[in-house]
């Protein structure tokens, strides 16, 4: 499995990602933004960060990057994106994951260690997360307010593309609809969560929950290899 | 009153009569007005140090592990493994007063400068904040907004800020504190220094372009007392753009692996001016600037404004000719305008030339030399003063600043239940939870982060090792008003016991100095006091002092801060595996007290919301104990002996015990022993005193350490339950308390849940911020 980390000027997380990825047992390699060329990867990160300072509203800037074009064609050749806080911003603003993340409720910056629920265990992203576990990581940002118009809201439940709700005695940290963590597109190829799993890949660091979602991706990615 | 237009141009500039008999005398010749204005930036105290140089000279810098000491950008030292740390404290007071966002944010920004300057990754901040009263308005407006700045630039550049202090004192109403601390990883072969060597070279500047922000910030804001709230000192305050330091931490790091730089340097207070001549004096050599090939942002700034702006996010590289093409590439990509602004030459002089340059960096025809001045006499040959001290005459008078006059009824001390007591104390808003801070910084950025801190020390892991930094930053500053030597050196004691209760070996100290007005005797004779506590402490615990930063005219219309000595010390844990926390572990650990207390509660918690002097002695400290606990700590650490270590400081013993408790999720019964005052005992902050907790067959081996090192221990009882229960036996524990008029009487019996809620509540209760949802603790829910 070849992990793309694409480098916005900006991202501050990409260097955790690649990090994490190896600790997975991927092969990790990190994508410039300039460059709209994946180098061959399997699964394209965008990491977390402010990328293009964030300046006008976070993730705007980086979906006009020439990378996102090379991004979006993965995609739609069902290749796997997960975007990770920032990159969960520029995922929902290229349209690439339905919902926009809007400032968090308490007006905040707010870094905390949350839990989260996973609601599907059958996707690319959680396949090998044990079932009824929660996740523990942390979440660091300002603007992670999930929102969805009621109607969009309903049928993204109902088409069972929310992955991961804020759970347990933490709570939300941001005011997210339905405690909404993270999303999938349709196809359920392309993820967007606020937490930081990539932080949360060792048990020295406090928690390896998150690394049970890149193991996932790299098991995914080894089945499809050979399928 | 004189309006300033009218006075002579030297005086609006800051400098003085005898100042500018001195300029004269260097250039032998008068000065014109851009050379008055570099001179006045670079001889101002926040550059010059020219009132505490030759107190700082007294301290001691030598160490196995020191790599570059005072006069660089940071202290480095080494860790092994070719690795190496560098770290530093500086002040940014001043400017977050007038504009707390910007002045904060530009605050990180500059210390992080320092750090990826020697060519280290930054990896950590830590801040020191000192604030007034958090009830009044104007109070919380200053908090939310450094808060804010920090987090601000903090969380955006990707540099996790993982521990530091907040501190409220009256004392710091008109003029608060913001000291912030970085620590820094690099390779020693990376090493790198701010030097402008090789004649011939150029000096390329790159970053963000140069404006009117932030003119004779360092001149102005940082080296003359506060007036009234000023609205004409906010353009001295420069503003923060984190994503382009993002960008100009990248290119420099690149910049430094490829080899690329004979020479880097920030720039800070001065800027250009600075930049160029501390590098060319540090080379022995001159620079010849270009000025018109200086990038600007603004139409029509005159010469002195470009020489002497402090817009921010800007560096300076010296570099051969035949590397420049790489080094532009390099900045290019990484979306960084860089600009030849000079040539480095042999004749140690700073000339700014207007008209520009020709091919071999000679002025073109018809180009105007606009100033000639020698590097070293605006910097390492600066006007140094030998300033007057005078003891206050009242050196301990009480009750201690900002205390209220009369009793309070925010405290019960006279025949009051002393978990009451314990209470409050949790519940004040200097000992209460600091998450509404932290919730606001990124802690975890960098995948690095094993603890993020509050009130101990915070540890990092060092990837492809087995080691860790422990890294924190105290001030004493309640013991130190009374007494600025004693302040100084408990602060040194109490930062390096909270590095080495983790069982980390600190390797050197940081400091940053904050205290008035230096033309003021006594307040100066503060400042002295303080370099030989600091200098004394550093000496017998063996610490060399790796550099640091003075801040100096901490004054304000309401009168003087609180003398201030932040230290900051980075320790190193050669296996994280043995490292040790504070929480209580496990039911049935026995709990220990190593070393005793001593009278003196003046300077404490307990004394401030006691609202009168309870007694006024101060705390003693005894250098030697101290450096014998630590040391016995570290083998105790080292041979696995303790489950959990923590010092015990702000609200004593009591404050201690009920923190391990909170941060374990579980009780202890014991048993204190107490004098007439049980008050000492409890909550007295006498130093070189520590809480551990160890397995029951681990005891017999933590006594005979103790008893080798010759530190009392007190077997205090064990943990379990869910309550904190101290019977207090002795001297001042039997009888009707109210009638033997002792302070403090029956045991102290509070549930878990009682003290976690005055804890977590404190913070928020006291800046009224009631909608606050505080984080669950995290051993409580696992």
């Amino acid at each position: 499995m070849r992990v793309g980390v694409v480098v916005f000027p900006g991202s501050n997380c990409d260097r955790d990602a690649l990090h994490a990825a190896r600790l997975a047992g991927a092969e990790a390699l990190s994508l410039w933004h300039e460059t709209p060329d994946l180098r061959g990867a399997d699964l394209v990160i965008l990491p977390g960060g402010f990328a293009y300072g964030d300046y006008l509203r976070a993730g705007v800037l980086a979906r006009f990057s020439p990378i996102m074009g090379a991004v979006r064609d993965h995609a739609a050749r069902g290749g796997l994106v997960l975007g990770i806080c920032n990159g969960f911003q520029v995922l929902a603003e290229a349209g690439l994951v339905p919902g926009a993340l809007l400032r968090n409720a308490s007006l905040r910056f707010e870094h905390r260690w949350v839990r989260l629920a996973v609601a599907r265990h059958d996707t690319p992203f959680t396949r090998a997360v044990p079932a009824g576990m929660q996740l523990r990581m942390p979440v660091a940002h300002g603007e992670g307010c999930y929102y969805l118009p009621d109607k969009d809201l309903a049928r993204l439940e109902a088409a069972g593309q929310v992955l991961f709700r804020y759970a347990g005695p933490e709570g939300n940290p941001n005011g997210s609809l339905h405690d909404i963590a993270g999303v999938m597109d349709a196809a359920g190829r392309v993820c967007g969560l606020m937490p930081h799993p990539e932080r949360a890949s060792e048990a020295l660091l406090g928690s390896d929950d998150g690394l049970l979602l890149l193991r996932s991706l790299v098991e995914s990615g080894a089945d499809e290899a050979t399928a | 009153m004189t309006s300033i237009a009218t006075l002579p141009l030297h005086r609006q500039l800051g400098l003085t009569d005898f100042e500018l008999d001195a300029i004269r005398a260097k250039l032998g010749r008068e000065p014109n007005d851009l050379e008055l204005a570099m001179f006045s930036v670079m001889w101002s105290e926040h550059c010059s140090y020219k009132s505490s140089k030759p107190l700082l000279r007294t301290l001691p810098t030598q160490g196995a592990d020191v790599v570059a000491g005072p006069g660089e950008n940071a202290g480095v030292v080494s860790i092994g493994d070719g690795l190496a740390v560098a770290f530093k404290l500086e002040s940014h007071n001043h400017p977050s007063a007038v504009e707390p966002y910007q002045g904060a944010a530009t605050g990180v920004g500059g210390i992080l400068r320092d750090i990826f300057t020697m060519g280290a990754r930054p990896i950590a901040v830590l801040d020191g904040l000192k604030f007034g009263d958090p009830a009044e308005p104007r109070t919380r407006r200053l908090v939310q907004g450094v808060v804010r700045g920090v987090g601000g630039y903090g969380n955006c550049v990707g540099v996790p800020t993982i521990g530091g202090e907040l501190v409220f004192d009256p004392s710091y109403a008109g003029n608060p504190l913001v000291n912030v601390m970085a620590v820094g990883l690099l390779e020693e072969r990376h090493l790198t220094r701010a030097v402008a060597p090789g004649p011939g070279n150029l000096a390329v500047l790159f970053g963000s372009t140069t404006g009117r922000d932030g003119i004779g910030g360092a001149s102005v804001l940082a080296s003359a007392t506060f007036g009234e709230d000023d609205p004409s000192k906010r353009a001295s305050v420069q503003v923060g753009d984190p994503f382009a330091e993002k960008l100009l931490i990248e290119a420099s790091l690149e910049l430094i692996t490829r080899g690329l730089v004979e020479g880097l340097q920030d720039l800070g207070a001065a800027g250009i001016t600075g930049a160029v001549s501390e590098t060319a004096d540090r080379a022995g050599t001159g620079i010849r600037v270009d000025l018109d090939a200086i990038p600007r942002r603004e139409e029509g700034m005159a010469p002195f404004e470009v020489m002497i702006s402090e817009s921010q996010e800007r560096m300076l590289a010296i570099v051969q000719p035949a590397r420049l093409a790489e080094v532009v590439e390099v900045c290019t990509r990484w979306g960084l305008p860089a600009a030849v602004i000079g040539r480095v030459t042999d004749d140690g002089l700073i000339t700014v030339v207007t008209g520009g340059f020709d091919a071999e960096g000679q002025p073109r025809p018809g180009a105007q030399v606009l100033a000639t001045v020698p590097a070293a006499a605006l910097t390492s040959d600066a006007i140094v003063y030998d300033r007057p001290v005078q003891p206050p005459a009242h050196r301990r008078q009480a009750p201690a600043p900002g205390a209220p006059e009369s009793a309070s009824d925010r405290l019960p001390i006279r025949g009051m239940d002393p978990g009451a007591v314990l209470l409050a104390l949790l519940g004040s808003s200097n000992l209460g939870s600091r998450a509404w801070v932290t919730t606001q910084y990124d802690a975890t950025v960098g995948a690095d982060t094993v603890e993020a801190s509050e009130r101990a020390a915070a540890i990092l892991r060092i990837k492809g090792t087995t080691k860790g930094l422990a890294c924190a930053t105290d001030a004493v500053a309640g013991v130190g008003v009374f007494d600025p030597y004693l302040g100084a050196a408990l602060a040194v004691a109490e930062c390096s016991r909270n590095v080495v209760v983790t069982g980390a070996r600190p390797l050197g100290v940081t400091n940053c100095l904050n205290y008035g007005d230096p033309e003021k005797p006594e307040a100066f004779w503060q400042l002295a006091e303080a370099v030989r506590g600091l200098g004394d402490a550093c000496r017998a615990l063996g610490l060399p002092v790796t550099g640091g930063n003075v801040s100096l005219y901490n004054e304000s219309p309401d009168g003087r801060i609180a003398p201030t000595a932040q230290i900051g010390i980075v320790g190193l844990l050669d296996d994280l595996a043995r490292r040790v926390t504070p929480q209580f572990r496990m039911a049935g650990d026995i709990v220990v007290l190593l070393g005793e207390a001593v009278p003196g509660l003046a300077g404490s918690v307990y004394a401030a919301l006691a609202g009168s002097a309870v007694e006024e002695r101060l705390p003693s400290l005894d250098l030697a104990r101290e450096a014998a606990l630590q040391r016995m700590l570290l083998i105790a650490a080292h041979a696995r002996i303790l489950a959990s270590a923590q010092d015990v400081s702000g609200g004593g013993l009591a404050v201690a015990l009920a923190e391990c408790a909170i941060w374990g999720g579980v009780g202890a019964r014991l048993t204190l022993r107490v004098s007439a005052e049980p008050a000492v005992e409890l909550f007295g902050e006498s130093p070189s005193r520590v809480v551990v907790t160890v397995r029951p067959n681990d005891l017999p081996r933590l006594q005979a350490l103790a008893a080798e090192y010759a530190i009392p221990l007190e077997r205090l009882g064990e943990v379990g339950g869910d309550r904190l229960q101290i019977e207090l036996v002795g001297g001042g524990a039997a009888g009707a308390a109210e009638e033997r008029g002792a302070s403090v009487a029956d045991a102290v019996d509070c549930s878990l849940a009682s003290l976690r809620h005055a804890w977590q509540q404190a913070l928020p209760r006291a800046l009224g911020d009631e909608a606050f949802v505080a984080p669950p603790i995290r051993s409580t829910e696992v």
